[in-house]
């Protein structure tokens, strides 16, 4: 009976770090949500392969486990801080911005030796990803110094005097080791950042990351720093929940970031200028009409008259930034697919949004979205029945 | 995870229960269900759950007789038939079992229950006992009450209590035992028929009170941080999972945080068909299951727990050889020993003037009264023991199976269609849900002629109502229409439970006994722990270990006793493995 | 808005969007929670909505449009059986897994039964097989034609007899299993989701009052005595859902 108990002490344990500097590498790793680029489903941890979507063509990710020969075990520290610094490998060549080194290039040497350290602690896994399926002339890696020219400014960040040493912090984090312009800031057609719309929302992959700037409709003017916190750190508050890409940032990533890390984050987000808004089209009233229809059949069990919601489970459709996104990609999927809450330690229960899709035609799926985009004091530009058929192909 | 110190048989509720307890006193679990993987959203949807026909009719959630069925007779004259379709009660299958498809109807039983062949025996003689083979449970009331406790509060339970810590409270059930506390949510909005019941039964001089509902009469995260939605009163609970998180279950209440635990693991689509034993037939070393490919492995553990529905539970201490096989000619031998059930009666009661939207429901939705339950009555010169409680639960009329018409209305043709049209808006149904005693003559064993789709021999029930249920069922019908006359209706038509017990038509999922526990290793299969008197490292949960049935639904209890035994384990067998009494 | 016109749209509209779940039964191991995608669905598919009987033979259709016109006929009151759509239903019931016992344990020995032993029957595709032409001929023998060929009053002499087993069929099948299981089958195409081919346009559910596939009555709990507002819905939704 001995043994049971030394097993249930190994299981409560967990993995323990060897020293801080492990500790604070294993930190920003999760921080920095590597493993969601690093990590395949179910494969092992940070050994590549995960397919990336680049907008061109599909970009696997490297393996960087410690391994000499597939991995990074033959990386110097000095090696990897120009990788993440300036976008270079091992051997000087171009890295593909698929890993975003445009914003880890703001990270500080000292943070960058704390991942090359940690990463040198986890199983060394030889593993070599399939080659990347680029067309030409993008197989080309020297091209990248074009593109490096064109949207790449080299450099670590400089703290604002002006600013508080949170904000400070949080802006470190977002525009730098967490890249959440990643996602959230839109592309130009050579997929590089629109930096004069900064976190104003992009698609990625099929999903519309929301707009994190103080927009009133799209964005998150009515979030408190409180709310992007508790988002943050369980994947969900009283006004949203994380779907998609982001649900899994929660699991994976902010959900075991430190709430002083948050709190900056929070400062940081909140002080985002409202990105610019646009007067949304009239709705047709026949959408409107077949839309309150589905409405009330379909999704007022969970969500409630006047889309008022049930905070922390079925979130309030009134008033919520999704849903009036000036692109509605994500919650055309939403009801198309459905999405799982992230599971986290505060808010274990992955709740779900049923799928949609195998009984709305594209018609039906456009006007909901469409109703609800209008509804209740939202306003968001009207759905076209195209737009669901797009992306129900996809 | 590497080889498991626990495994679990079944992985329904008190699987669930058992899991959550054992990892987290840091013990590694495997869970072997013989069903799939089964998930709100992808399994019980909102977008298509409502489907009566499937659900209810084709046994979408339900186990599946073609697989694995019993044969049955009402007594040894005859000859035990395989059971070919599923009628009288609804075993499951998949995660979550039977607690998905249930209906949330949470009860304690009474302190006297526990105590059913003393307290009957000091109260109305030796004679009133006659040969029932009734046994008082070897725990008390007070022995649950925490544990009930614990169970009501995993499910957010709706309800009033009637009974803080002995002081009567108004509004709920004057003759529950004493609790510890209030339930952990207000009891559920009340529809129309339920109320009307209500009325009637308090003017009548009866004790109303709301069902206990495991439907969230509002929003509620539980102690282990599960999160559930407020109900929709949509009238698809049982029979049906729940789309919207309103409904505790396994999947609702406990799968999310273990699901989390590194210590737990959960195998599905394999069968286990035996219990491993020792040369010394006193140690279970494994279990012996069938996989997806039709293959035998061995699985080995430290422990075993027995946690599938009971008349597996009953049938795999059979065929794997644990206990001596109960005998109705000699009165000897255990497994199989007490097996009882439940009996349940009607009272439609029609309106002409008054619309009651009996769809509207939820499955612990409902009025009763516990005037005529357990011994809360003098049953002098009533010639029975036990009762039940009288109430209206509206779960949801769901059309195919709920349509009555008034009596003596055929049940097709023109004369129907203008009575199912004209009754069905307008119709109150008072059921009755009675105990059942154990008698000599109502066991479990293993059939000499059919067998399941591995070979093996199916279980074999005896099973009758005999004239104590029937009297005391007709006395509850009685009352129940007592008070249906008071309702001020048109029409009331009782539907007695009459004749033999038949397993045709659906009446509850309440079948218990056939391992029952006791205090005796002569006369019990588990002891007071749950723990096999026969292989220590084996312990059996749910209702097989009812030495008899109360009047209420078994899951409160047998929740409770889940949980009871799992203290036991953390708390006393981890220290000192082997048999705990 | 005829349920086979929503399923053939929905199958054109919706392509392949949202996998079922597999039906294959695979033995799977869980450490963790499989987040499934919500799209994996065990939806129910629906019946064929082609025309005509895919079972029933046309002198068994005959037999089957006949009494189910007895069992719930038109009238004032609304569509009987046959108008909305029963037939259709069963015959895709009894075409499908339900008619061929999947979830009926068929192995023998069959011996004389007690009723409370319940179905001891074949499945049930082979109950109709086998009782309808014995129906036929019991029609002949004791009213003199062929069931469909009857006046009204007398096809319900012949039910009642099935339906009481005072009729005595000949080829094994007992009358009153037969009659039980055409009279379930009967109201489970009558009020089940139009989805299955029955219970066209609702009219089962009107006819009564139920409002359908809805998981949302909380509004309506405590509006005791009032008449529920909403029309039924189905899972494939109503005819508002679209755009006239």
């Amino acid at each position: 009976m001995k043994r049971w108990l030394l097993l249930g002490l190994l299981v409560c344990s967990g993995a323990q770090a060897a020293d801080d500097l492990v500790a604070r590498g294993k930190y920003l790793t999760i921080l920095g949500d590597c493993a969601a680029c690093h990590t395949r489903k179910d494969g092992p941890e940070l050994a590549g392969g995960v397919p990336l979507d680049s907008g061109f063509g599909t970009i696997y990710s490297r393996n960087i486990t410690p391994d000499v020969q597939t991995g990074i075990g033959g990386w110097t520290a000095d090696q990897f801080y120009r990788a993440m610094h300036s976008g270079r490998s091992a051997d000087g060549s171009h890295l593909y911005p698929a890993f975003p080194y445009p914003y880890f290039t703001h990270m500080t040497r000292a943070d960058d030796d704390a991942i090359f350290a940690y990463l040198k602690t986890v199983p060394a896994v030889s593993y070599k990803p399939p080659p990347n399926k680029l067309p030409f002339p993008l197989n080309i890696r020297g091209l990248m110094s074009i593109w490096n020219a064109l949207y790449f400014t080299q450099g670590e960040y400089k703290p604002d005097p002006a600013r508080s040493a949170a904000w400070n912090r949080g802006a470190y984090l977002v525009t730098g080791l967490g890249h959440c312009g990643g996602c959230h800031t839109p592309k130009d057609w050579l997929m590089g950042d629109e930096n004069d719309r900064a976190l104003s929302g992009g698609v990625v992959e099929h999903w519309f990351a929301a707009d994190l700037t103080g927009n009133t409709r799209g964005g998150l003017a009515s979030w408190s720093a409180n709310d992007t916190i508790e988002y943050l750190k369980t994947g969900r508050n009283a006004r949203a929940t994380a779907s998609g890409p982001m649900g899994e940032v929660a699991e994976l990533s902010t959900s075991q970031t430190s709430d002083a890390d948050l709190a900056a984050i929070a400062e940081y987000i909140k002080s985002l200028a409202p990105s610019a808004q646009k007067q949304p089209s009239a709705p047709d009233p026949a959408a409107m009409h077949s839309g309150e229809a589905i409405f009330v059949d379909a999704c007022a069990s969970c969500h409630l008259a006047g889309g008022k919601g049930q905070p922390y489970l079925f979130p309030p459709l009134a008033g919520n930034a999704s849903v009036q996104g000036s692109d509605p990609t994500t919650i055309v999927r939403l009801v198309l697919d459905g999405s799982r809450s992230p599971s986290t330690a505060a808010r274990p229960t992955p709740n779900a949004m049923p799928a949609f899709g195998w009984k709305l035609d594209d018609r039906q799926v456009a006007d909901v979205v469409t109703y609800v985009r209008n509804s209740w004091g939202n306003a968001g530009e009207p759905v076209e029945a195209g737009a669901v058929a797009k992306l129900r192909k996809r | 995870m590497k080889n498991p110190d626990v495994v679990l048989i079944g992985f329904g509720w008190t699987g669930a229960i058992m899991a959550e307890r054992l990892t987290a006193a840091g013990l590694n679990v495997l869970a072997i269900e013989r069903g799939g993987w089964r998930d709100t959203p992808n399994n019980f949807a909102t977008t298509f759950d409502q489907d009566e026909l499937r659900y209810m009719w084709r046994h979408r959630l339900f186990e599946n007789v073609a697989h694995d069925t019993l044969t049955f007779r009402n007594n040894t004259s005859q000859v035990a038939l395989p059971m070919r379709r599923l009628g009288s009660f609804l075993p499951g299958t998949g995660v979550g079992g039977a607690g998905v498809h249930w209906n949330g109807q949470v009860w304690r039983f009474l302190p006297s229950d526990f105590k059913a062949l003393s307290h009957n025996r000091e109260r109305y003689g030796q004679a009133a006992i006659g040969d029932m083979t009734i046994a008082d449970y070897p725990v008390s009331y007070d022995d649950l009450e925490k544990h009930y406790d614990t169970f009501e509060y995993l499910c957010g339970v709706s309800g009033k209590a009637g009974n803080l810590n002995g002081a009567i409270q108004p509004g709920g059930n004057p003759f529950e035992g004493p609790r510890s506390r209030e339930y952990p949510n207000p009891p559920l909005d009340m529809t129309y028929g339920p109320m009307l019941f209500a009325k009637a039964a308090q003017e009548a001089g009866y004790h109303p009170f709301v069902h206990p509902a495991a439907n969230m009469s509002r929003a509620y995260t539980n102690p282990l941080g599960v999160q559930m939605g407020e109900c929709t009163y949509c009238g698809f609970c049982e029979k049906f999972g729940c789309g919207n998180y309103s409904k505790a279950s396994p999947q609702a209440t406990i799968l999310p945080v273990l699901m989390r635990r590194p210590n737990f693991k959960l195998i599905t689509h394999c069968e286990v068909t035996r219990i491993e034993l020792d040369s010394t037939r006193k140690r279970a070393t494994g279990v012996t299951y069938v996989d997806d490919k039709g293959k035998e492995r061995f699985q080995p553990a430290e422990l075993v727990m027995l946690t599938a529905y009971i008349l597996h539970n009953v049938r795999l201490l059979l065929l794997s050889g644990i206990g001596a096989p109960y005998d109705p000619q000699s009165g000897t031998g255990v497994i199989g020993k007490n097996y009882a059930y439940q009996i349940t009666s009607s009272v439609n009661v029609f309106y002409d003037d008054k619309i009651t939207n009996p769809f509207i429901g939820a499955g612990a939705l409902g009025m009763i009264i516990d005037d005529f339950n357990g011994d809360n009555f003098d049953h002098s010169g009533l010639g029975f023991i036990g009762g039940g409680y009288i109430g209206v639960v509206n779960t949801g009329a769901r059309p195919i199976e709920t349509h009555p018409v008034p009596k003596g209305v055929p049940a097709w043709g023109a004369e129907w269609k203008k009575a199912v049209a004209r009754n069905y808006l307008r119709m109150v149904s008072i059921a009755t849900h009675g105990a059942v005693m154990s008698h000599r003559g109502n066991y479990l064993d293993l059939d000499p002629t059919y067998k399941d789709a591995f070979g093996r021999p199916l279980l074999r029930m005896t099973f009758d109502y005999t004239d104590n249920e029937h009297r005391m069922s007709d006395y509850l019908t009685d009352r129940a229409t007592d008070v249906a006359k008071r309702m001020g209706a048109r029409d009331v038509s009782p539907k007695k439970r009459t004749g033999a017990y038949s397993i045709v038509p659906y009446q509850t999922t309440h079948n218990t006994g056939g391992a029952m526990m006791g205090d005796d290793p002569r006369t019990s299969a588990v002891n007071r722990y749950l723990q096999s008197w026969d292989v220590s490292n084996l312990f059996v949960t749910g209702s097989a270990v009812y030495p008899q049935n109360a009047g209420y639904n078994p899951t409160g209890t047998l929740a409770a006793l889940a949980y009871w035994s799992a203290d036991a384990v953390v708390n006393r067998y981890l220290k000192a493995p082997g048999p705990l009494i | 808005m005829p349920p086979s016109d929503f399923t053939r749209r929905n199958v054109l509209a919706t392509g392949t969007a949202g996998l079922a779940l597999a039906q294959a039964v695979k033995a799977d191991t869980y450490q963790s929670d499989p987040k499934l995608p919500p799209a994996e669905t065990d939806r129910p598919a629906a019946a064929d909505p082609l025309h005509g009987y895919v079972f029933f033979s046309t002198a068994e259709a005959s037999f089957i449009e006949a009494a189910l016109a007895r069992l719930i006929p038109k009238d004032e009151l609304g569509p009987g059986a046959v108008e909305a759509g029963v037939a259709v239903f069963i015959d895709r019931q009894l075409a499908g897994p339900y008619g061929q016992g999947d979830h009926f344990y068929l192995k023998g020995p069959f011996p004389k039964s007690e009723p409370t032993q319940g179905w001891q029957a074949p499945k049930p595709a082979e109950v109709y097989r086998q009782a309808i032409p014995a129906v036929e001929r019991y029609a002949k023998d004791s009213a003199g034609a062929s069931f469909a060929q009857l006046s009204p009053e007398k096809q319900d002499t012949v039910l009642k007899a099935l339906e009481s087993g005072d009729a005595k069929l000949k080829g094994g099948v007992e009358a009153k299993t037969f009659f039980a299981l055409l009279l379930q089958n009967t109201m489970e195409g009558f009020f089940s989701d139009p989805l299955y081919g029955g219970n066209r346009d609702m009219a089962g559910w009107k006819l009564i009052g139920f409002p359908g596939a809805r998981y949302n009555n909380r509004p309506y709990v405590l509006r005791h005595g009032e008449r529920y507002p909403l029309p039924p819905v189905a899972i494939g939704g109503r005819p508002d859902w679209s755009r006239s």
